[in-house]
């Protein structure tokens, strides 16, 4: 039982820095980015590149992974998103254009990049016996990343000047507008963080798992999965929704027939939405 | 070295792109030679694309190599072959779809598609329209009949993978054995194949009801159980290419000293990029493009495909044989089996071509007599092999029952 919860805290972990992206993309502009899967391979990919084609360390790489997937970010609020939403009022246009970015770039990468899966050199070997449960290194780096980059995404939303009015925005455009915060900077710059932080996360855990670029679209649906539980829109919610899927996942591979696995997550979101519709911590949406 | 050959890759991919874009736009100019135009039709893209999307790849490197020979003779005109790529994406409903495309098109021969349920879905197309198709899908109703128009263009893992635990037993002592799929159709399919071979051989099935859900990233949770059951082997039944290397990597982990190998075709580069040296001893089935067994030929076809896609890649070893012997059939036959594959059909029972890509040559026929009646099968050679630093090291090569 003891590897069963290292692997919930592992897969949850990953889950929720994965899930962090999608929510602040969604409270900030109410948009489902069904393309975040999509980013977080890509981000996966820049690693690569920079780590294994290049030769250039991985850590680099994963803050390239951060910027480049951001500025991409940044590209598709100003060209894509803001021009579509300051024409269209109805929110499943904006799910449509999320839609055909996946799509789009899901069909570039695979022109780009190949059809191969890629993996980038062990960031730490060795395995940890931790009371008969087995742990690599390299995962209990990759854990610690991630809350350390979870607790600084925390501080940044809560005790900065920017993050203070991107809360206020996702809480209130207008009354934001008129406290002279220039909302079309922020909503880029919101934009791109959330897009960075996906690529950050498929640099990230392309070191303890691999990339290939159909990885998106099943990412995309987990995303969006702790996201309903925890609560779409909030940033804490999104962790916990995050850490739910993860137990979730790991007990029910553990106790129940694999191919029962997701069908039983499925029934119990739905049994929880129908209680809870707004998720364990969310408000109502729009 | 490997950043110059990204940007030879991306050349070529940009020259397609070129290339298919000047088609569109000049249209359909007169030509003076004949065309002969072959489908190939698979899941191109998401995580199966290293099957769909390399037997594409293949067979226009294959064709080529013909074209730039001055085409290929059929009676007494020459063809440059145009190998039209459609991908069905993996779904039924997008494999009939294609399968009609190609047919309105005028395409006679189709390559794939890769999974039981694309080429189930396309096989009423086929048999409707009279069309060849040279699946990579194992289910019997494709090629016994009354069909007629499928060809297996490889070795069934109902074939292979007895052959392989025989060998496990054998060789490294294994008595207890465990299976893993994807919880989808076809990999469900060859694992429970699999796990009734592995019985009737008498090892000892511990586990073969675990799946994992399609687009998993962490296979810990699942193996976790799977290593549990304390097997000498673990089965990766029909494992797609972008799950092999990790579902390894995390068995390694987890601490499984067992062997582990699979019956579906896989690249042993990408396998040992993902995971590493705990990838040294895995087992595959494939092609013939290994160092010790492969032919002259075969090394001027894998720098055919390095040149025009970036990397070799060894499924590809396996997928040549489909266009390979497509041809020569052709060849054989005459211009008649060009729009009428009776005509085709009827050759399958006594063809014997010659095989280009083995050191030893030897014939390229049909067989599929004992697992389906009739010779609906390429006589694709069982080579089972390990990986090894990246590379395939044959543990021993097989031929396929008449």
């Amino acid at each position: 039982m003891t590897q069963v919860m290292l692997n919930a805290l592992v897969v949850g972990t990953t889950y929720a820095l994965i899930a962090l992206g999608i929510t602040i993309i969604f409270s900030i502009m109410k948009v489902v980015n069904f393309a975040h899967g999509q980013l977080y391979m890509i981000g996966g990919f820049v690693v690569y590149y920079f780590n294994v084609v290049f030769g250039l360390p991985f850590w680099f790489g994963l803050v390239m992974s951060f910027v480049i997937v951001g500025l991409l970010g940044v590209a598709m609020e100003l060209f894509l998103f803001r021009p579509v939403m300051l024409r269209v009022k109805r929110e499943e246009v904006t799910m449509l254009l999320a839609m055909g970015t996946a799509v789009f770039l899901e069909s570039l990468a695979l022109i780009v990049f190949g059809e191969k899966q890629r993996g980038v050199p062990p960031i730490a070997t060795g395995v940890v016996d931790l009371f008969g449960a087995r742990l690599p290194t390299g995962r209990i780096v990759v854990i610690v990343v991630a809350a350390m980059l979870i607790a600084a995404l925390m501080a940044f939303i809560g005790y900065t000047k920017t993050g203070r009015a991107l809360r206020a925005m996702a809480q209130d455009r207008e009354a934001t507008a008129l406290q002279g915060v220039n909302l079309k900077w922020l909503s880029a710059m919101g934009f791109g963080l959330g897009t960075g932080l996906a690529g950050l996360s498929g640099g990230l855990l392309v070191a303890i798992f691999a990339v290939h670029t159909g990885a998106g679209t099943a990412i995309s649906i987990k995303a969006f999965l702790m996201i309903m539980i925890g609560g779409a829109g909030v940033l804490s919610g999104a962790i916990l929704g995050g850490f739910v899927l993860g137990f979730l996942e790991s007990v029910g591979y553990a106790l129940l027939p694999g191919s029962l696995t997701f069908l039983i997550i499925f029934l119990i979101v739905i049994c929880f939405l129908i209680v809870r519709p707004n998720g364990i911590m969310g408000k109502p949406w729009g | 070295m490997i950043s110059q050959r990204q940007r030879h890759v991306a050349r070529n991919r940009a020259l397609l792109l070129s290339a298919a874009f000047g088609a569109i736009v000049l249209g359909t100019a007169a030509q003076a030679e004949e065309t002969l135009k072959i489908g190939a039709l698979g899941v191109m893209s998401g995580p199966f694309a290293g099957w769909g999307g390399v037997m594409c790849q293949t067979f226009k490197s294959r064709a080529g190599m013909w074209n730039d020979d001055g085409g290929i003779a059929i009676g007494d005109k020459t063809y440059k072959i145009e190998v039209v790529c459609v991908d069905d994406k993996g779904d039924p409903k997008g494999a009939q779809t294609g399968a009609e495309k190609l047919v309105s098109e005028g395409v006679k021969y189709i390559q794939g598609p890769n999974t039981d349920s694309t080429a189930e879905s396309a096989k009423t197309v086929m048999e409707a329209n009279g069309t060849i198709n040279m699946p990579y899908a194992f289910s019997k109703s494709l090629y016994k009949a009354p069909a007629s128009q499928s060809i297996l263009g490889m070795v069934a893992s109902y074939q292979v993978g007895p052959v392989i635990y025989k060998w496990l037993m054998e060789n490294k002592g294994v008595k207890k054995i465990a299976f893993v799929s994807e919880n989808n159709a076809d990999p469900i399919k060859q694992r429970d194949e699999g796990s009734v071979g592995a019985k009737a051989l008498g090892l000892e099935v511990v586990s073969d009801q675990e799946t994992y859900e399609s687009g998993t990233t962490d296979f810990f949770p699942i193996l976790t159980k799977v290593i549990g059951t304390s097997p000498d082997h673990i089965v990766l039944s029909g494992v797609s290419p972008s799950d092999v290397g990790p579902l390894i990597k995390a068995a390694r982990e987890l601490g499984f000293t067992g062997t582990m190998s699979t019956e579906t075709g896989q690249d042993p580069k990408a396998i040992y990029e993902v995971a590493g040296d705990a990838s040294n001893g895995f087992i595959a089935a494939g092609g013939a493009s290994t160092d010790s067994i492969r032919s002259d030929f075969m090394v001027k076809f894998i720098e055919r495909y390095t040149k025009d896609w970036g990397e070799w890649n060894d499924v590809a070893g396996l997928y040549v044989y489909g266009p390979e012997i497509m041809i020569q059939t052709l060849q054989s036959v005459g211009p008649k089996a060009l729009d009428d594959t009776e005509a085709f059909k009827a050759a399958l029972d006594g063809f014997v071509g010659k095989n280009p890509f083995l050191k030893d040559g030897g014939e390229l026929k049909y067989v599929g007599r004992t697992d389906y009646g009739q010779p609906r099968q390429v006589s694709v050679p069982i080579v089972v092999q390990q990986v090894e630093n990246g590379e395939y090291k044959p543990l021993f090569v097989g031929k396929l029952p008449d």
